[in-house]
């Protein structure tokens, strides 16, 4: 091989996690190195847009992109990226599915501005608000514009594979890497377009060691302030563990360690709406019929958008909250 | 990040068939410009023809989409017009005719959802639009589906031993096949077996039920169970496995005679709650009465002496065949059974929660199931009408209709019998004693054969009707000639003014109510029972004996209040039913049915207790949930619940239902069109 | 689509034991209702997933009616209780979004009950209208963003 394939990774809306994840896989990052030549990875090394403006287009074996399109900029980047990259995986839970910065999504973009610049946690004597241009001595800057709503990767270009985990794990991120070094030397073929890679295909109770019966809920509380059965399924026990709902590939460390899965998997396969698929198990198997009861359960789970959809409210169906897309209650009242 | 129906490329070719049904469609919508439109603006999507026709289920109507079929190569049929509950048979059949697997046609109704509920021509129209559009979408993602075939296990378990259950375990005999008729007292004969007469002829109720229960209990292909009890139900039409206890009877029947004996020397008189109403008694050892079937006694052993004390066994000394076990212990048996008839009957009204009728206070209130015993010749009076002292005679008595009956603080409903019950009650009281007789009644109600001649008969007799509802029987005399009476106090609607009226004997006609325990029968059986537990049939109508689940019929009074007329005919209806499933020797089930994808399936067990057929079971072994589809009745809860989405359904399946509100929601034309 | 010439789209699950008798009922009773509402057959209001209704709101329903048989009465034993939980859950998780709750709506209806059914669909549909459009994925009017694309519905 004359020339090494060339590999991306970008950092849209996210937390920087994915990238770390990458390093994670510890002496096998010296196999990417020796596989690829790797020509834009802005956490990792310096890199122009310029430099990826000037690539040809396809030029870009494989690219993990993470992060959600917040702003035009990371728009910009995603389109320019599909462009260049022959594949384009979609890395982690921000580009699959939103995760947590899509939860902003349940606000509009000034109050999210506002809330950062203005309230009592931000010290900010001079007022300062983020403008659009700025006129400074030595030219007119720009900073990127907030969409009105984050997108997910796949709401922008189109996506080759997708990547679950907050982040990844590094186990997965291994196999994956091995995979496409065996497609490169012809051992291996790559799975179909809009595959889920890196993860299994049913949900993590599929992995999760815990005994687990026939369920009724009489009641939701939460992980602290009682002693909890170190065996038994947590749901159970009444805490809303996601594990139910969420895609299997973790090997179901959450609740193996004690704590209710949160869901970062995202959705198993074929799933259309992961908060859809907790609210009706959930409900499914509360243990009353009368309205009054019904509630009185429900009333256990505090926070039902964090809950359901702490890591998909972009990728649901519904996207946002009613106040990202009309910012005074909508409907023109 | 994951597809759902996104509007792939579609291969299939589908025709669009419109119908006028008369005017009754074309009147409001413009049938048309819907087929035109079809035809034109969802030809991207599959549609090949649009057609309308005046009327699509007339067999040049059918022959239209079978020519298409055939013609132009159709592979999905989409039909707007009528409720599929009216045609979706009719042109499945046509698909099937023409070659076109049934499953892949759908029947959209434009005609009691369209042009039948809206006034505006327009509006009509596109929403007839909307909904073709959204059965050309959903059709796509149909599925060709084969009817589920099972065989049907020869025999038949009939729970319950009054008339309803011996008529259907008769019959079903009589046709040759093996019945089980399990029933939990000691002998069958149900209700009617305590009754004294039968209105309206006035035959002796003995004198006709106790031919059919000696037929039952020596039938050959009857295996009677007594004294038992259905513990379990698994598996499904065709193939149910139940687990029946056999309770000990502590009697050997092999060896017993049925002579007698053990009852006449056992020392231990107790009062019989059942039979006798409380107005008699039995022995610890007893058969109910002298024409039980089986003849066998049973040891009653919470009140036996022998077994409270240890000592006694009076019965055992006594048996000229050593037929006494004391040691016998409950047996459990497995049967299989193809059909299961649930004859389980009534319990009464407890007049007591009537505190102002008196029952249970003032001891010359009696009810109506006491007063059948007291008429009976083999009752505990030899047939006397006397007070609870059990020798007077009384010289008037009242007889109060709908008791716990038609009044909303107990049961709504009309338990159907009470008038002619009451009836009866007034001529045995008037021919037997003389007394004279009031009927208080809110209004008669006499409808079936030979009923209301009998009416006219007990008002030429003499009986006096009161029209109005009782307020309160009592003993607190007022007026002069109440003293040592009882006084019913009523309103007389007719005359309009309140009376009161002293009698001896007041009679209360106590309504019927559901088994105690049906609402666990009916869970044990998987069948569903209204809100106060009478048994669901499949339709009211057209398939009273029918539950809505496959292999198990109901009859007698478990479905509702009936006289025995009824209960017979429902009986002979559900051997019927039975017989005509078993001469199939086996059937075909609907294909709608989940099932759960194995390899998604995390083992969650959210699904496993919302089945209430219990047609899904878990493999500890391999962690996951299966659906048994015989079992399966296609709710489609389950598919709803799973929380990996592991579990899908036919004829209603993710694809099809998102489809379809993709396609009413006109996402899949261009926006200009949208109405 | 102005506020003064509002006309929602509702979609409507019904039960085939049921509440799609109880429309059928209203058919062939003659009985009127205003044509907004468009129905979806299904075996049981327990087969009623939250993402059917979900997708209905995301993809331009106004407003989503779910019926089924009363309380006690499900055709298949008890499964409309379970549609009544879901139900509870999904109104709850609405709000959270910021949707106004009263845009779903439960209603039992025996097959006898065309009346009722009838009734109810005009009242939702009424209900609706006070409450405006949806518009679910609009992107709001926002002259200082220039060439963003609009939100995929």
């Amino acid at each position: 091989m004359s020339e090494k394939p060339k590999f991306a990774m970008y950092w849209a809306a996210s937390c920087g996690g994915c990238e770390i994840a990458v390093l994670n896989i510890d002496e096998k990052i010296l196999d990417v190195d020796a596989n690829f030549e790797v020509v834009f990875w802005p956490v990792a090394m310096d890199a122009k847009y310029k430099d990826l403006e000037a690539m040809e287009d396809g030029s870009i074996l494989l690219t993990l992109f993470n992060g959600g399109i917040r702003n035009d900029e990371n728009e910009y980047l995603a389109k320019l990226l599909r462009r260049k990259s022959k594949i384009l995986v979609a890395f982690g839970s921000c580009a699959c599915e939103g995760c947590v910065p899509g939860l902003a999504n349940l606000s509009p973009a000034e109050e999210i501005i506002t809330t950062a610049f203005h309230t009592v946690s931000t010290d900010n004597p001079n007022g300062v608000h983020p403008q659009p241009t700025y006129k400074a001595p030595e030219g007119e800057l720009h900073i990127p514009r907030l969409l009105p709503v984050l997108k997910t990767l796949d709401q922008v270009v189109e996506v080759d594979y997708y990547m679950p985990g907050c982040p990844p794990e590094s186990h997965q991120i291994a196999a994956v890497i091995d995979l496409v070094i065996q497609v490169l030397q012809g051992k291996a073929e790559l799975p179909p377009k809009g595959t889920v890679i890196g993860a299994g295909i049913s949900t993590v109770c599929d992995e999760c060691p815990r005994k687990r019966n026939v369920k009724t809920i009489k009641s939701f509380t939460r992980i602290f302030g009682q002693p909890l059965d170190p065996e038994l399924c947590l749901l159970e026990q009444g805490i809303p563990c996601n594990g139910i709902a969420t895609r299997s590939g973790c090997g179901a460390r959450c609740p193996s360690a004690g704590a209710q899965c949160i869901g970062c998997y995202g959705p198993a396969e074929g799933v259309l709406d992961y908060g859809a698929r907790l609210i009706t198990a959930y409900a499914s198997v509360v243990d009353a019929n009368e309205p009054d009861e019904i509630e009185r359960i429900l009333d256990g789970i505090p926070d039902l958008v964090g809950q359901f959809y702490r890591f998909n409210l972009a990728g649901s169906l519904l996207k946002a909250g009613q106040t990202a897309w009309k910012p005074n209650g909508g409907n023109g009242r | 990040m994951t597809g759902g129906n996104g509007q792939k490329p579609v291969e299939e070719r589908i025709g669009v068939y419109v119908c006028h049904c008369g005017s009754n469609i074309a009147g409001m919508v413009d049938v048309q410009e819907v087929a035109e439109w079809a035809a034109s603006r969802l030809k991207h999507r599959g549609v090949v023809i649009g057609r309308d026709y005046k009327f699509m289920c007339s067999s040049l109507g059918q022959e239209l989409i079978e020519k298409d079929i055939k013609e132009l190569g159709l592979t999905r049929v989409v039909v707007a017009a009528c409720s599929p509950h009216l045609h979706e048979k009719t042109f499945r059949t046509a698909c099937e005719r023409a070659g076109l697997n049934p499953y892949l046609c759908e029947l959209v109704s434009i005609r009691e959802q369209v042009s039948w509920v809206h006034t505006d021509r327009v509006a009509a129209t596109s929403k007839a639009k909307a909904i073709v559009s959204g059965g050309v979408e959903r059709v796509i993602y149909h599925a060709p589906l084969q009817p589920l075939r099972v065989p049907i296990h020869p025999a038949t378990l009939v729970v319950g031993g009054g008339i309803a259950g011996i008529q259907a375990a008769l019959e079903i005999a009589n046709a040759g096949y093996p019945v089980y008729l399990v029933e939990r007292e000691p002998s069958i004969g149900g209700h009617m077996a305590q009754f004294d007469k039968t209105f309206p002829t006035l035959d002796c109720a003995a004198c006709i039920l106790t031919p059919r229960m000696v037929e039952a209990g020596t039938h050959p292909n009857i295996t009677l169970l007594t004294w038992s009890n259905v513990e379990k139900v698994e598996g499904y039409v065709g193939n149910f496995t139940v687990t029946i206890r056999k309770k000990a009877r502590k009697v050997n029947t092999d060896l017993c005679t049925g002579c007698g004996i053990c009852q006449e020397k056992c020392p231990k008189k107790v009062i019989d709650e059942v039979y006798e109403a409380g107005l008699g008694y039995r022995k610890a050892i007893y058969t109910p009465f002298a024409q039980a079937v089986p003849k066998y006694p049973v040891i009653d052993v919470e009140n036996c002496i022998y077994f409270e004390k240890g000592t006694c066994k009076a019965c055992e000394k006594f048996c000229p065949t050593n037929a006494i076990d004391f040691k016998q212990e409950d047996e459990l048996l497995t049967v299989q059974v193809g059909n299961i008839i649930l004859a389980t009957g009534y319990d009464i009204f407890d007049a007591r929660k009537i505190s102002n009728y008196g029952y249970g206070r003032l001891a010359n209130v009696f009810t109506s199931l006491e007063m059948e015993r007291m008429c009976n010749a083999a009752g505990p009076t030899n047939g006397q009408i006397v007070l609870r002292d059990g020798k007077t005679v009384p010289k008037a008595v009242g007889i109060i209709h709908c008791v716990g009956s038609r009044d909303r603080n107990y049961n709504n409903y009309c338990s159907v019998i009470c008038c002619m019950q009451s009836l009866k009650f007034a001529h045995l009281v008037h021919e037997r004693t003389g007394a004279v007789v009031y009927n208080f009644y809110i209004d008669m109600r006499t409808p079936f054969k030979d009923y209301d001649e009998f009416y006219q008969r007990i008002l030429e007799e003499g009986t006096l009707f009161v029209r109005g509802k009782v307020a309160e029987v009592t003993d607190a005399a007022r007026l002069p000639g109440e003293e040592g009476k009882l006084i019913i106090q009523a309103e007389d609607t007719l005359a309009g003014k309140q009376r009161r009226i002293p009698v001896d004997m007041v009679i209360l006609s106590v309504g019927l109510e559901p088994r105690r325990d049906a609402k666990e029968v009916a869970k044990l059986f998987g069948i569903s029972c209204s809100a106060n537990g009478w048994f669901t049939e499949r339709h009211p109508k057209l398939d009273p004996v029918a539950t809505m689940t496959e292999g198990i019929f109901i009859a007698g009074c478990a479905q509702g209040p009936k006289d025995i007329p009824a209960s017979v005919a429902q009986g002979a209806a559900a051997a019927a039913r039975v017989l005509g499933k078993i001469q199939q020797r086996e059937i075909e089930l609907e294909p709608v049915r989940a099932s759960v994808n194995q390899a998604q399936c995390s083992g969650c067990r959210i699904c496993n207790g919302l089945c209430p057929f219990n047609a899904i079971a878990f493999h500890e072994d391999r962690m996951v949930s299966e659906i048994n589809p015989a079992l399966c009745q296609g709710c489609g809860t389950c598919v709803a619940a799973c929380p990996a989405g592991a579990i899908s359904g036919t004829g209603f399946s993710n694809e099809q239902i998102l489809a379809q509100i993709d396609g009413l929601l006109l996402l899949n034309i261009g926006e200009e069109a949208i109405a | 689509m102005t506020n003064e010439t509002f006309e929602p789209i509702i979609i409507g699950f019904t039960c085939n034991w049921c509440s799609y008798r109880a429309a059928d009922l209203a058919g062939t009773s003659r009985l009127k209702y205003p044509p907004n509402i468009r129905l979806i057959r299904l075996m049981c209001s327990g087969r009623l997933d939250p993402t059917f209704v979900f997708k209905a709101l995301a993809n331009g329903a106004d407003g989503v009616l779910i019926t089924g048989c009363h309380p006690g009465e499900c055709h298949y034993l008890e499964q409309n209780y379970k549609a009544l939980r879901r139900f509870h859950l999904m109104r709850r998780t609405l709000k959270g979004l910021g949707i106004e709750p009263e845009r779903i709506k439960l209603v039992w209806a025996s097959a006898a009950e065309g009346v009722k059914f009838a009734a109810e669909a005009a009242a939702f549909v009424e209900e609706i209208c006070a409450l405006g459009p949806l518009q679910w994925g609009k992107p709001r009017e926002e002259p200082s963003h220039r060439e963003i694309e609009e939100v995929p519905a």
